[in-house]
This record gives C-alpha cells, sequence and structure tokens, in this order.
C-alpha cells in the first residue's frame, strides 16, 4: 500500500506542479505573438477535482481489491443500477457526445439515425445475451464462447478480436483526447495532453482494477448526464420551451435550411440503401459484441442484476441521446454565426474554431459563461479517461485471462500470476496507446468506428449467440467463422472507399461499402455453419454433448460464478 | 453441477417451460426490434420522402424524426417488458427448477 500511496502523492504533486507552470506560462506575454489565448481555469480546476476524487476511489478500490476475481469483476458486488450507469458510461463516449451534436450541427435530422442506431444494439443484448453472459462465464466473453469448446483456439480467436477492437478504439480515444484538451486548453501540447491521460489509466487500472474504473464510469456518466441535461434545459428555456420554435430558429439559421431537417444521409452525399442497410447491421450488432461492454456483466452479482442493469443503462442511454439532438440543434441556434465561435463569419457560418467536435462545446458557454464551458470540458475529459480505462482493462484481461492463463500456461498460473500479468498488460497497453495517440496525430481515422464495430458485429457477436444457443456450433466452426468475421472485415475496409481511396490514394475503391457488415456477417455464419455441421470429429461430438450441461447453467445460473462475500 | 442435479433438471417438464417461454418472448422482442429499427432503415433506404414530409402541412418537424425518437422509446419500453416479465415470472420458475433439483 505505501507504494500506491506515495504513487497518489506524485501523482497530485505533478498535478498541482503542472496547474503551477500553466499559471506561469499564461503570465507571459511573448511580445509581437498573436492575441494569447487565456488560460481557461474554469476547466482545469474542475479537472483537477475529478482527478483528486478518481484518485482517491483508486485508494479506496486498491485497498480491496485482493483476489483475481476483485481486479477483472469487482468483486462481482455491483448491482444493477450502479451498472446500469457504469454502462452507460462506457457507451457514452466523448465522442459520441461531441460527435453527435456536431453531425446534427452540420447535417441536421441526420445525427438522430445514428443515435437510433447505436441504441437498438441493447435490447438485443438484454433479450439474447446479457442473463448468459452472466450465468456462464468468469471475467471474459472467450470465457463463454469457449465454455464447451477447445479452450486454445477459441480464446485465441476471441482474444485476437478483442484486442483489435480495444487497440483501435484507443487510438480513436486517444487522439480525441489529445486533440480535445490542446484545443480547450491550448497551453497544453497535444502530446503532453495524451501522456496526462496515459498516466491516470495506468493509475486507475493497475491499482484499483474494476472496482476503479467502474466508479471512475459511474461519476463520469453522473455528471455527463447532468451536465447534458443542464445544457438541453438551458436550450429549451431559450427558446421558450417549444421543439417547434426550436426547429424552426433552426432551419431559419443554418445555411442548408430546410435540408437540414431532410438529411437522411449527409447532406451532399447520395442516398445508396446497401450502405444503409450495412451502417445499421454493424451499429446495432457491434454495440451487442464490444468486448469493454460485455465485460461488465461479469461485475454483476448474479443474472438478475445483470437484467436490470442493461434496463437502466439503455433509458440512460437513450435519455442521452435525446439530449444530444436538442444540444446540436441548439448549437445551430447558439454557436453558428456567432464571430465570438466562428472563424469567419462572411464565409461560412458554421466552421468553427477549433475544430468540428466543438459546437455542443461552445453551446455550454453560449449557455453559460466561462464557468459552465469550463464544467462541460472537465466532463468531455472525464469520458475520455473512463472509456480509456475500460478498454484497457478489457485488452488487458483478454492477454492476461485468455492468452497467458488459458492458452500459453494452459489453466496452471496461479490467480496471483495471472493478476500481475494483467497489470504488467495494462501498463504496456496503457503505453502503447500514448505511443499509437502521438503517431495517429495527423492521419485520417475516420475509419475507426467502421474498423472496430464491424469485427465485433461480425466476430464477437455471431460467435457468442451461437456458442450459447447452437448445439451444433464446433471448435471448428467457431474459429474458421471467427476469423472469417476478423480478417474479412478487415480486409473489406482496406479495400474500401475510404482507406483505399482516400488514404492510400489508391483510385477507385475496389469494394464500394464503408460498411462490410452485410457480406461478413452472412459469410460468417455460412462458413460456421458449414465447418461445423461437417465436423465429425470426436471432439465435435463431445462438445454437442456437453451443450446440456452449459444450457442448465446459462438459463438457471446453476454453477454460475458466485459473488465475493467480502 | 452433479450429474444427478443435472439429469433431474434435464427432466423436469418445468425447465422445458423455462427455456420455451423465455426464448419465445427473448426471440419475439428481438423480433420487434430488428422490424421496427430495419424498417427505419428502409425507409430511409427506399422511401425518403415519407420520412422528410412534414407532419403537418407547413410545419417544420419531419415525420422521420418522431419515427426515429419513437424508436428510441420503443427500445427502453421493450427492455422494460422484459424485465417485468423475467421478474415475474422467469425468476420464480428458476427457484422452483433448482429446488426441485436439489431434494
Amino acid at each position: 500500500m505505501r507504494t500506491l500511496k506515495t504513487a497518489l502523492l506524485a501523482m497530485a504533486a505533478s498535478a498541482a506542479l503542472l496547474a503551477a507552470n500553466m499559471s506561469r506560462a499564461a503570465d507571459i506575454v511573448i511580445p509581437g505573438a498573436p492575441a494569447e489565448v487565456p488560460l481557461n481555469w474554469h476547466a482545469i480546476v474542475m479537472f483537477v477535482i475529478f482527478v483528486a476524487i478518481t484518485l482517491g476511489i483508486t485508494y479506496w478500490a486498491a485497498t480491496r481489491t485482493k483476489t483475481a476475481t476483485d481486479f477483472y469483476a469487482a468483486g462481482r458486488g455491483i448491482t444493477g443500477l450502479q451498472n446500469g450507469m457504469a454502462i452507460a458510461g462506457d457507451y457514452m463516449s466523448a465522442a459520441s457526445f461531441l460527435g453527435i451534436a456536431a453531425l446534427v450541427y452540420f447535417n441536421g435530422f441526420y445525427g438522430l439515425i445514428f443515435s437510433v442506431g447505436w441504441l437498438v444494439g441493447w435490447p438485443i443484448i438484454l433479450f439474447l445475451i446479457a442473463e448468459r453472459l452472466r450465468n456462464l462465464g468468469k471475467y471474459t466473453y472467450a470465457d463463454v464462447a469457449s465454455f464447451r469448446l477447445q479452450q486454445g483456439p477459441v480464446r485465441t480467436m476471441a482474444a485476437i478480436g478483442s484486442l483489435i477492437v480495444v487497440l483501435w478504439y484507443l487510438i480513436g480515444q486517444a487522439v480525441g483526447a489529445g486533440q480535445l484538451l490542446h484545443t480547450l486548453v491550448p497551453q497544453i501540447s497535444y502530446r503532453e495532453s495524451i501522456v496526462i491521460v496515459g498516466a491516470l489509466i495506468i493509475i486507475y487500472v493497475t491499482f484499483g482494477g474494476m472496482k476503479a474504473t467502474t466508479w471512475v464510469q459511474i461519476i463520469k456518466a453522473a455528471l455527463l448526464l447532468g451536465g447534458a441535461t443542464a445544457m438541453a434545459i438551458g436550450v429549451m428555456a431559450h427558446e421558450d420551451f417549444s421543439f417547434v420554435k426550436l426547429f424552426s430558429d433552426a432551419v431559419a439559421l443554418h445555411p442548408k435550411h430546410m435540408e437540414i431537417m431532410k438529411s437522411v444521409v449527409p447532406i451532399g452525399a447520395k442516398a445508396n440503401p446497401i450502405e444503409s442497410i450495412s451502417l445499421g447491421l454493424t451499429l446495432m450488432f457491434g454495440t451487442a459484441g464490444l468486448p469493454h461492454i460485455l465485460m461488465r456483466f461479469f461485475t454483476v452479482t448474479n443474472a438478475k442484476a445483470a437484467r436490470k442493469s442493461v434496463l437502466y443503462g439503455t433509458c440512460f442511454i437513450g435519455y442521452f441521446y435525446i439530449l444530444t439532438f436538442i444540444i446540436g440543434f441548439g448549437a445551430i441556434v447558439l454557436v453558428a454565426n456567432n464571430p465570438q465561435y466562428v472563424i469567419d463569419v462572411t464565409k461560412n457560418i458554421l466552421n468553427l474554431k477549433g475544430g468540428g467536435s466543438m459546437p455542443a462545446v461552445y453551446l455550454s458557454h453560449a449557455l453559460g459563461g466561462d464557468f459552465f464551458l469550463g464544467f462541460i470540458a472537465a466532463v468531455a475529459f472525464a469520458t475520455i479517461l473512463a472509456v480509456v480505462s475500460g478498454l484497457t482493462l478489457a485488452g488487458a484481461s483478454a492477454l492476461s485471462h485468455d492468452i497467458y492463463a488459458s492458452v500459453i500456461m494452459k489453466g496452471k498460473a496461479t490467480e496471483k500470476q495471472e493478476v500481475w500479468v494483467s497489470k504488467l498488460c495494462v501498463i504496456g497497453l496503457g503505453i502503447l496507446a500514448v505511443i499509437l495517440g502521438i503517431a495517429f496525430e495527423k492521419q485520417n481515422v475516420a475509419y475507426i468506428v467502421a474498423l472496430t464495430f464491424s469485427i465485433a458485429a461480425c466476430a464477437n457477436f455471431p460467435i457468442l449467440v451461437m456458442s450459447v444457443f447452437w448445439r451444433g456450433l464446433t471448435t471448428r466452426g467457431a474459429v474458421l467463422g471467427g476469423y472469417v468475421g476478423i480478417f474479412g472485415s478487415i480486409g473489406l475496409l482496406i479495400i474500401g472507399p475510404t482507406v483505399w481511396t482516400k488514404i492510400l490514394n489508391m483510385g477507385p475503391a475496389l469494394f464500394p461499402y464503408d460498411f462490410p457488415t452485410f457480406v461478413v456477417l452472412p459469410a460468417v455464419l455460412i462458413v460456421s455453419f458449414l465447418a461445423s455441421v461437417t465436423d465429425n470429429s470426436e471432439g465435435a461430438k463431445k462438445e454437442r454433448a456437453a451443450f446440456d450441461a452449459q444450457k442448465i447453467r446459462s438459463e438457471t445460473g446453476l454453477g454460475a460464478e458466485m459473488a465475493a462475500t467480502h | 453441477m452433479s450429474e444427478l442435479i443435472a439429469s433431474k433438471i434435464q427432466n423436469n417438464p418445468k425447465y422445458h417451460e423455462l427455456i420455451s417461454r423465455r426464448d419465445s418472448l427473448a426471440w419475439t422482442l428481438s423480433a420487434i426490434v430488428c422490424v421496427l429499427y430495419f424498417g427505419f432503415i428502409l425507409m430511409i433506404a427506399f422511401t425518403p420522402d415519407i420520412l422528410t414530409s412534414p407532419i403537418s402541412a407547413g410545419g417544420v418537424i419531419p415525420v422521420g424524426m418522431l419515427i426515429g425518437v419513437g424508436v428510441i422509446v420503443a427500445s427502453c419500453l421493450l427492455t422494460g417488458i422484459y424485465v417485468y416479465r423475467a421478474n415475474e415470472i422467469f425468476d420464480p420458475l428458476t427457484q422452483e427448477i433448482i429446488r426441485e433439483a436439489s431434494k
């Protein structure tokens, strides 16, 4: 515990030092330099308070994290409501808060289509997998996929799928964190921002494990929901609490006018039915296959709590998306055409200083001045910290629990060794996220959502559902199907319009769609089916025979992992 | 879980009742969510005119906005229905099955 105390003290000291440094930096006026941007004190103070509270929680969690179950699954002591908040926290990333508001700000109605797609995966998770996941699994979703199959090959496949999703998701979050913090507090450079994020999440996760990660997530979800609610109320108060007035004002002010109420595709893009359907499949089933989300179901006390947590989570997320929609339209009314926020109102009344993700941030300033801007900025940054922590823990558990303990050590590693490896992986992944975040600063990362959600929708989700519901699935079917999902998604994305044409400059795309799910998902199902039914090996017969026992456990919870008693 | 308990459960008609009732509810609700959502997506793809027409003549709010918000609200309601049914019916049934198996 002494090391932890020292580490926390060191962090607090360096945070204070950083703040002190910046206050001096703000005082120095470089002669001849362009007007110095004033230091965003509100944001920094609120952010430091958030960090102090979360480090306190990490300390508390660390004193209560002794076993592997504590570390990976918070001792399975999380209640349904708490997990519902944490799920919502994991899902409401800064990208969806700032991103959907920005999508609405530029395109109007179109933003709602994303919100709907990002929500409808949740009922599916509840109806088909949440309770069964809790009953069958221990720490990772690979526990469930490989329950009656061969551990080595199935876990390797599942871990590869998880790690690719986690790593790319991390890159997206790290780049977002760097840009956001640097824009809000220009005195902190892009690199420094990412290093701060990396250092904080390594401390949260290595010391506090899932307990700290969950509580950071809960606090952040409460702050984000509170902040977004205040913004939406502010917008509605400005518009006399009339949606008709809000939308009419937005239509009148937006340069595309009535177009923003008719944008079923991004304004200026051509409608493409197959692309729409594929996007729909990707968002819906991708949600149900994200490893850091699935991992949350192992933290609750039992299947009943898992079930409740999805209900709470779905309601929080649905409510939040409706708020972001109001916020986006509010930004059209209050932020667009305002010379304080727009680069040059004479040229384009929408283009904002600081880039495309700023509408929600400036709206907070328009509504509540520097104080509210500081609050929303700190919340957005807290959001990134919390999401990155969850991702890092999911990635580390795939490496330590699936690859190290099950594949390399064949189940012979002690719990202590496994947790140690896991902590090393957290540190490794944290450092990797920092390096990749810096390396990808100027890269086009527009394909990240498509990549991560496609793999989750085409590999993780179908293999999970088949192993739980279909007696006939064998190791061969699961592994072949899983790899078709992973590499099919990656391959088609590389030859698709975003990567092939825009990033690699190789000319017209060989595969003309941005979202490959509509091709890959059926291919995965067909390959898994054929490879399973043609498998007549002894092993396959045993795997089918083991289905009944698995079914009893998944349906009744008999034999499921118990909550820790301490 | 012992073989004896497993075979008792396997031979208990209530266990099969639990599975069939829960599966039929779960897959029906899943189908409803898919129909609602992909209905919305297919309208975007093939009949955008319906979605973009205003709900009242001369108004600004399009039909699609109500449908989109409706799908979000319906998702929350359907998860609520499942949780309610599971608490009321499936949990007591599961408890009975476990009690009878450990007798």
